[in-house]
Order: structure tokens, then C-alpha cells, then sequence
């Protein structure tokens, strides 16, 4: 197990690696301008060649990279080319805001479609048919469209939430749950779907195995058998296509923050990709890659507890 | 399970492999999809024609204006024509989305058939590549691009193309190593047929469904992320599309939210339908390979007849003092249409304490089915057409009802009645330890504590033979043998000590060795216990080693039945002859029958 999770975590870093590598190399010929944006319309030549090479954009591709990684193996990510804020302190300070949506998204989603799942499955009839609808549409809608709706019927015309904001829990958690809760439905609307049409599929193919027949035989009630047994086979695979959608989440929350104005990494990634804080950017990509990896790795532990066959190989 | 039993009714009896779209056009939700569709494209290539105005022309004096005679749908925040803005986005939009899943499957398709087809190092490295593909968030990635390269849609959906090949290189390569390996394949080869030949008449005609509903999945992906991009002001604000619009109409949301409706409708329409679409052309194209396998069980069918002409010595009457009682029992399985399967058909048959009884037969003989009725066990899909069956003092079946009742049955598991699989191995819970699987019944249905019945688990697991009872209590399953499994089920059945115990084909899955071992050890149980037992078997030397009474059951009916050595000496029924025949040859079990005649 504990080769498994190094070898995991090998491929991540290396993934890492190549990723920060490429964007790099692709950030690295939209440069030219920065200096000028910077400084403004009426810098002159001299103060702009100044700016470059205080920046180091006059150095070469392998010079700039180099460097970069010299300071992000340690931990430091550079400053912003904007507002000289370091990026590693930029980014934590978003980042409690960023993590409680999107892991309280993909907690509420794991649960939801479990449940969802067993209902279906087992009721089947219409409820089964009411869900599979349901995530139809949750897949094929985009999460924004969702969020739109959301804030403009419940926010901004029904008044129950705050359309935009958040409130630190240790601030007032009932204003806190109120400020989350409109983001946190429109990314669990569109995560829960497939899970869910996963856990349905296989709970209805678990059901059917021996063992299930043979738990129910020795008297244990049906609820335990269900939820305890059923389920702990079935989750596995439901939890893999929620850790394969996470991707997808990451990119929505940006899109879902701006809509809230919720002050997390997605507003920051959108304003340092329009200004071409590269820096920034790349703070912002080294963040999304590493949460990726990490949930991968909670999510193969998870089944490692829940499989004991898995454990072994 | 031993039964050649329908197992999914409900599917439907579909006949030509052709007919997906005629199944297509069944479903109205999919026509309905389609239709929106192909008006959305229609209104999008007629957008020059239909649109009442230049769709960049701003007039200032009506900014944000509501619907009226000239502007249908209203004003932007520009003064620009909502109706006309709208018919151009769409074209801009469906187009940009369509380059993503061109470039998706221009890159994706031929990768996947060449890996998939060559194997070897550009399988290994394409799959590297895939697998980081997909670990990067596309708006990432995108907002990357557009930091680079500046906004345009058609450069992000090109970026974004490539993002997505991996889901049409993976379905792609999947499909073709299931095909690469089938013998048609082989054949078209060895008749010199080139690869390049091979592929794009046999390779091809196999991955385009999955590729055409994948394109569907695809396309409303990429609507939603380009829709995304512009959403948050990233896109060209010179060019219409829905997602500039809504963007636009997103920052007047206070001012006129009735401007968001129509590009996020568009949207959510066109996701949807794209969706809807593919999920039902999926659906259509499962049905019809479902078909082929419909209509063989049809055939394996018993058809419904009359009820069991031949009466037995256990078919005679219904005395409650037995510990089982089963009274004409009949189990149907429901077709499609209306029809009902018969699998047992007016079995009668009771067992008292401390006797065993066997129930032969071959596969599809309806023995087992009896066991599980019994037992209260059988699929949701069975149903009791007739009979009654008690155990004890309770009728779980009440003749008239249509289902075990699970209520009553529920009352009896674990000390009433129990029951030992037949597959070792698979009816063990993978996920849980042993120990936890048979302490957990015994605090359920003794009511001991979790202390008490591990130490009576322990106890256990070394009466039924198992040399390291504490090592085995802490195994998961598929850390010990199959015969140990035997054991461990043996264990589980009668760990409540059960009146009755039902062993479906105990021995079948293990070897010979150790068949005689789990025999034994039933044996010594069942006389230990006093239990009373019903063995399921279609080997007349389990019968012969173990049963006091057996019945022979053929087609859902019993033909025979009675005292084990009467039956064995004298078979009245040709079928059981037949099954005596095929059993009895070069067994050991023959003893029984020698000393019997001797006697």
C-alpha cells in the first residue's frame, strides 16, 4: 500500500512537472506586452526596457523557467507583476474560500448520488425515472447556467440569499451557510449526475450477487444489507467518476466564484490570465494540479478502505 | 445459481439489429431533442435571412429596451437587437463547438485505432498522454491560452479539441483491441487482407456508433466550457455569441434580468438536447444487442402446463406437524406480453426434524428455485403462482398470495431456517473480514453480545474444521482457499443453530477431496444440531452418502420420491434411472447401494 501511494504520488509530481513545463513554455511568447501594460500607456521605451529586465523578461525561455523552478521546488512561487503581492500568500489567502466550495461540493455529491442511487435502484418505478432525468439534465447543463438561474431567482429576486459575498464561518456561520449554499447546489447539480447513475447501476448489479442473498439469509434486515454491504461494494467505482469529474469542478468553481463574487483563486485566476500575470498564472495552475493529484489519492485510499482487494495489488 | 433462470424479463424482445433508428423514433423525449436541434442549426444557418438587424449595430438611444414590433426579443446593454444578436451567436457558436469535436476526433480516433491495433510503445506513451490530458482542468488550461494567444473563440475551441481527444482516443482503442481479437479479424488476415484494409472495413463499422453519441457528449461539452469562457469576459466581445450575450445581459441582471433568459436558454436547450440525444441513441443501440440474447432464453423456457400428474409419498397430504411443509407449490417467472415461465410447477414436499432430504435434478429442474422460495430468497422478478409452504408454525407462503412473506420469513433467518451456497467463493462479502461476517447474524439474531459471539465464532470456525480459527476470523475472503470458504459458510448457517438448513449444492464447487471432508462435516452437524436438511444436488452419490428421503424433480415437477435406498434399488421413473446412470458410474458411493441389496 505504501508503494502504491509513492508511486502515486511519483506520477503526480511528474505530472507537475510536464504541466508547469508546457504552460510555461506557452506563457512565456505572450510576455511582450506585459511591461508596457504595467507600466501604462505613456511609459517610455527606457523605463519599459527597465521593467523587463527588473521582471527578467529579457532573459531567454530556459533562463526564466529555470529560475521559476529553482523558487517554486522551495516553495516560492514569485510576485505578482501587478501589485508585488507574493503569489504562495495571494493564493492561501483564497484558498480557504476556494476548498470549502469545492470539497463541501464534492462531499455533498458523494453522499447525494449514494443515496440517489439506492433510491433508484431499489424503488425504481418512477423515482428511479425521476432521477435519471434529473441527471440528464445535471450532466448536460453547465454549472453556470445553474448558478444563473439560481442567483437571479433565489438571490436576487426572492431575496432568500446574498447574491454575491462570503461571510468567514468564524465570522457568523448562519451567514456563512447562506453565502456558500447558492455556489456549493450549482456545482453538486452538475457532479452528483453521473455519480449518481453510477451508484444506481451498481447497486442494481451488486443486489443481484451471491453474497447479498446469502447476508439476507443469515437475518440481517435489508436496510443494513443495503447500506452497510451493497453499498460498500458499489462505491468504488461511483467514487472514481466523481474523482475523474473533479477536474471539471475545479474549472467550474472559477466560473461559479466570479458569479458570487466569492473571493477564492477563481476570480484571481481570471484577472491574472486577462492582465497576464504570468506568475499568477502559473501559482494558479500549480494549485489546480496539486488539488487534482490530492483528491485522486484520497479517492484511491478511500476504495483501498473500502476494497480489501484493492489493498493488496 | 444452477438454474438457467430468466433473470431480466423486463428487456425487450427486439428483433433486426437495424432498427436503431426505428427504436429512435419510438422515443418522443429523442425526437423531440432532435427536432430542437436541428432548428437551432437550421436558425443558425439561416441567421442572414431571418435576422431583422445588424447584429453589431449599436443604437445608443435604445439601450436596454423590452421586447416591441421592432426588436422582438428586445435591446442589450448597447442598444444592439437581441433576436438578430442571437440567430448570428448561434452560428458561431454551434461552429466553434463543432471545431472542438472535429479536432477531438481527428486527433482521438486515429490514435485510439493505432494503439489499440499496434499496441506496444505508442499504446504506452499515448496513454501517458491521455492520462495527463485529462488530470488538467480545461478553463485552466484555457485561461491560459487566451493569456497567451489573446481572446478568440476558435483558438480556445481548437486548445479545447485537444482536451477532449482523450475521451474519443480511450473509446476508440477499447473498441478496437475488443475487436482486433475476434476471429473475423484473424480471418480477413490470414486472407491477406492489409492492415490498413482490415481496419477501415471491420474496425471502423465497430467504434462509429460509440463515436457519433460520443461527438453528441462532446459538442455540449464544449458549448458549455466556451459559453463559460466568454461568460466571465473572456471571449471576443466583437464577435455574438451566447456566451457574450450572457455575459452582457449578466451585468445588467438588475436592470433587465428578462435579457439573460434567451442566451441562457440557448445554452441549456442545446446541452441538454445533445444529452438527451446520445444517451438515447446509446440506449437504442444497447436494446438491440440485447435482443439475440431475449429470445434464447424464450427458448430455454418450460412452457406452462398442468400441474405434476405424478403423486409421490410426499405430494400426498398436508400434515402441519412437519418442520417444512411445502403444498403445490408453483414459482413463475413474468414475460413480456403477459406470458408467464413456469420453473416449478406443483411441488409438493416436507421435511421433519432431524431427517435429511435430497432434491435432485439437473440444471433447470427447478431445484433450487424450490430452495430459494423456501428460503424466501428468490429474485424480485419471481413469482409464487400457487401452493403454500410452512415452516414450523409459520406460513410464509399463504396459498393465493404472489410473493414470500418477507415479514414473516425474516422472523424465522438465522434460527428458524439457514441456508449454505453453493459457490464458496462469492458468497462471502469482499469488503468485510470473516469474523466480522459471522459475529454480525449472531448479535442480530441471538442478541449476544459482539464479545460473546466472536468467542462463539472462534468456536465455531474450529468445529467446522479450520486448524487457525483466530487467523481465519481476521481474514478477508479472498485471503483463504475456496474450501475454507465452505467452512466458514457452513459456519454462518448454523451459527444460530437453525431448525432447518438448506444446502444448495454444497459440494459442487470444491474438489473431490475436499467434497467428502464438507460432507462429513454436514453430516456430523446435522446430528449434532438434530437439524432438519434439504441438500440440492444432481449427484445421486451426495444423495446416496447423507439423505434419508430424496424427491427427483424434472422440468419444474417431481417425478419421484421416497426412502433414499428404495430409490436407489428400485428407480420406478425413467429419469431418474437416467440420472442414476450418469452419476452412479465409477463413484464410490456404489457401496451403498451393494450393501443394501446384501441387507
Amino acid at each position: 500500500m505504501l508503494i502504491f501511494l509513492l508511486r502515486r504520488l511519483g506520477a503526480g509530481i511528474l505530472l507537475l512537472f510536464v504541466i508547469t513545463t508546457i504552460t510555461y513554455t506557452l506563457l512565456y511568447f505572450s510576455s511582450d506586452g506585459i511591461a508596457q501594460n504595467i507600466l501604462g500607456e505613456f511609459a517610455t521605451p527606457e523605463q519599459i526596457a527597465l521593467k523587463q529586465a527588473e521582471l527578467g523578461l529579457d532573459q531567454p525561455l530556459a533562463t526564466r523557467y529555470l529560475d521559476w523552478l529553482g523558487g517554486a521546488v522551495t516553495g516560492d512561487l514569485g510576485r505578482s507583476w501587478f501589485n508585488s503581492e507574493p503569489v504562495v500568500s495571494a493564493l492561501l489567502n483564497r484558498l480557504p474560500v476556494s476548498l470549502t466550495i469545492v470539497i463541501g461540493a464534492l462531499l455533498i455529491s458523494a453522499v447525494l448520488a449514494a443515496l440517489l442511487g439506492v433510491a433508484a435502484a431499489i424503488k425504481r418505478g418512477w423515482i428511479d425515472r425521476a432521477v435519471q432525468l434529473l441527471s440528464l439534465a445535471g450532466d448536460a447543463l453547465p454549472s453556470f447556467v445553474v448558478a444563473i438561474v439560481l442567483v437571479t431567482s433565489l438571490a436576487i429576486q426572492a431575496k432568500i440569499f446574498p447574491a454575491t459575498g462570503f461571510v468567514p464561518f468564524a465570522d457568523n456561520p448562519a451567514l456563512w451557510i447562506m453565502s456558500i449554499a447558492l455556489p456549493i447546489t450549482a456545482l453538486v447539480f452538475q457532479l452528483v449526475a453521473q455519480a449518481a447513475q453510477q451508484f444506481r447501476s451498481a447497486i442494481i448489479d451488486v443486489r443481484r450477487r451471491d453474497f447479498v442473498r446469502t447476508l439476507r439469509s443469515r437475518g440481517l434486515s435489508e436496510r443494513e444489507v443495503v447500506f452497510k454491504h451493497v453499498l460498500r461494494s458499489a462505491a468504488p467505482a461511483a467514487l472514481t467518476i466523481l474523482s475523474l469529474q473533479f477536474v471539471g469542478l475545479l474549472g467550474g468553481s472559477v466560473i461559479i466564484e466570479q458569479i458570487f463574487a466569492l473571493p477564492g483563486v477563481g476570480p484571481l485566476a481570471v484577472l491574472s490570465t486577462t492582465q497576464g500575470d504570468i506568475p499568477v498564472v502559473m501559482g494558479v495552475v500549480v494549485y489546480t494540479v496539486i488539488m487534482v493529484i490530492l483528491v485522486n489519492l484520497v479517492v484511491d485510499l478511500v476504495n483501498g478502505w473500502l476494497n480489501p482487494k484493492v489493498r493488496v495489488s | 445459481m444452477s438454474e438457467a433462470v430468466v433473470q431480466n424479463p423486463q428487456t425487450p424482445v427486439v428483433v433486426a439489429r437495424s432498427g436503431v433508428l426505428k427504436r429512435l423514433a419510438k422515443n418522443p423525449l429523442a425526437i423531440l431533442a432532435f427536432l430542437l436541434l436541428l432548428g437551432t442549426i437550421a436558425a443558425s444557418f439561416l441567421a442572414p435571412v431571418l435576422a431583422t438587424h445588424d447584429p453589431n449595430y449599436a443604437d445608443l438611444q435604445m439601450v436596454l429596451a423590452g421586447p416591441s414590433a421592432e426588436h422582438i426579443l428586445g435591446t442589450d446593454s448597447l442598444g444592439r437587437d437581441v433576436f438578430s444578436r442571437l440567430l448570428f451567436a448561434s452560428q458561431v457558436t454551434l461552429a466553434a463547438a463543432a471545431l472542438a469535436a472535429v479536432v477531438a476526433i481527428a486527433i482521438g480516433v486515429p490514435a485510439g485505432i493505432t494503439a489499440g491495433y499496434f499496441g506496444g510503445v505508442f499504446d504506452g506513451s499515448a496513454n501517458w498522454v491521455t492520462n495527463m490530458l485529462m488530470s488538467l482542468p480545461g478553463i485552466i488550461v484555457l485561461l491560459a491560452v487566451r493569456a497567451a494567444t489573446g481572446p478568440s473563440v476558435w483558438i480556445s475551441m481548437l486548445v479545447f479539441g485537444v482536451l477532449l481527444a482523450p475521451s474519443f482516443y480511450r473509446l476508440t482503442r477499447t473498441a478496437v483491441k475488443s475487436v482486433r481479437n475476434e476471429l473475423y479479424v484473424d480471418a480477413a488476415r490470414v486472407s491477406g487482407l492489409s492492415d490498413v484494409r482490415i481496419m477501415s472495413r471491420h474496425i471502423f463499422s465497430v467504434v462509429r456508433a460509440p463515436i457519433i453519441i460520443q461527438t453528441a457528449n462532446v459538442a455540449g461539452v464544449a458549448i458549455a466550457i466556451q459559453s463559460g469562457l466568454e461568460f466571465l469576459g473572456l471571449g471576443d466581445p466583437l464577435v455574438p455569441t451566447w456566451g457574450v450575450m450572457l455575459s452582457d445581459a449578466f451585468r445588467n441582471v438588475y436592470l433587465t434580468p428578462l435579457l439573460m433568459l434567451w442566451p441562457a436558454l440557448a445554452i441549456a436547450i442545446t446541452t441538454v438536447c445533445l444529452a438527451i440525444l446520445g444517451n438515447a441513441l446509446r440506449d437504442s443501440l444497447e436494446d438491440g444487442q440485447k435482443a439475440p440474447r431475449a429470445r434464447k432464453r424464450a427458448a430455454s423456457a418450460v412452457p406452462v402446463a398442468s400441474p405434476a400428474e405424478v403423486s409421490t409419498d410426499t405430494a400426498v397430504n398436508a400434515v402441519s406437524d412437519h418442520l417444512l411443509d411445502v403444498v403445490d407449490l408453483r414459482i413463475g417467472y413474468p414475460q413480456e406480453g403477459g406470458a408467464t415461465t413456469t420453473v416449478v410447477d406443483g411441488v409438493s414436499l416436507h421435511v421433519d426434524r432431524g431427517e435429511v432430504l435430497g432434491i435432485v435434478g439437473e440444471s433447470g429442474s427447478g431445484k433450487s428455485q424450490t430452495a430459494f422460495a423456501v428460503l424466501g430468497l428468490l429474485p424480485e422478478t419471481a413469482e409464487i403462482l400457487g401452493g403454500s409452504v410452512t415452516i414450523g408454525t409459520t406460513r410464509t407462503v399463504t396459498p393465493g398470495s404472489r410473493a414470500v412473506s418477507q415479514a414473516r420469513i425474516a422472523a424465522l433467518r438465522g434460527k428458524g431456517i439457514a441456508y449454505i451456497p453453493q459457490e464458496p467463493m462469492s458468497n462471502l462479502d469482499p469488503a468485510f473480514t470473516i469474523g466480522h461476517q459471522l459475529v454480525r447474524p449472531m448479535v442480530k439474531v441471538l442478541g449476544i453480545s459482539k464479545a460473546a459471539a466472536k468467542a462463539r465464532a472462534l468456536e465455531l470456525l474450529a468445529t467446522v474444521g479450520i486448524v487457525n480459527p483466530q487467523r481465519t476470523f481476521e481474514a478477508y475472503p479472498h485471503e483463504i482457499s475456496g474450501g475454507m470458504a465452505q467452512r466458514v459458510l457452513i459456519a454462518g448457517a448454523v451459527s444460530c443453530e437453525p431448525d432447518l438448513l438448506i444446502a444448495d449444492e454444497p459440494t459442487t464447487a470444491l474438489d473431490v477431496t475436499v467434497q467428502a471432508e464438507v460432507l462429513d462435516l454436514l453430516r456430523d452437524l446435522q446430528k449434532r444440531l438434530g437439524m432438519g436438511m434439504i441438500i440440492v444436488t444432481h449427484n445421486f452419490g451426495v444423495v446416496s452418502d447423507i439423505c434419508d428421503r430424496v424427491v427427483v424433480m424434472k422440468d419444474g415437477r417431481l417425478v419421484e420420491g421416497g426412502d433414499v435406498r428404495t430409490i436407489l434399488r428400485a428407480p420406478q421413473h425413467e429419469y431418474t434411472r437416467q440420472l442414476l446412470d450418469s452419476t452412479l458410474e465409477g463413484k464410490t458411493p456404489m457401496s451403498m447401494l451393494t450393501t443394501g441389496t446384501k441387507a
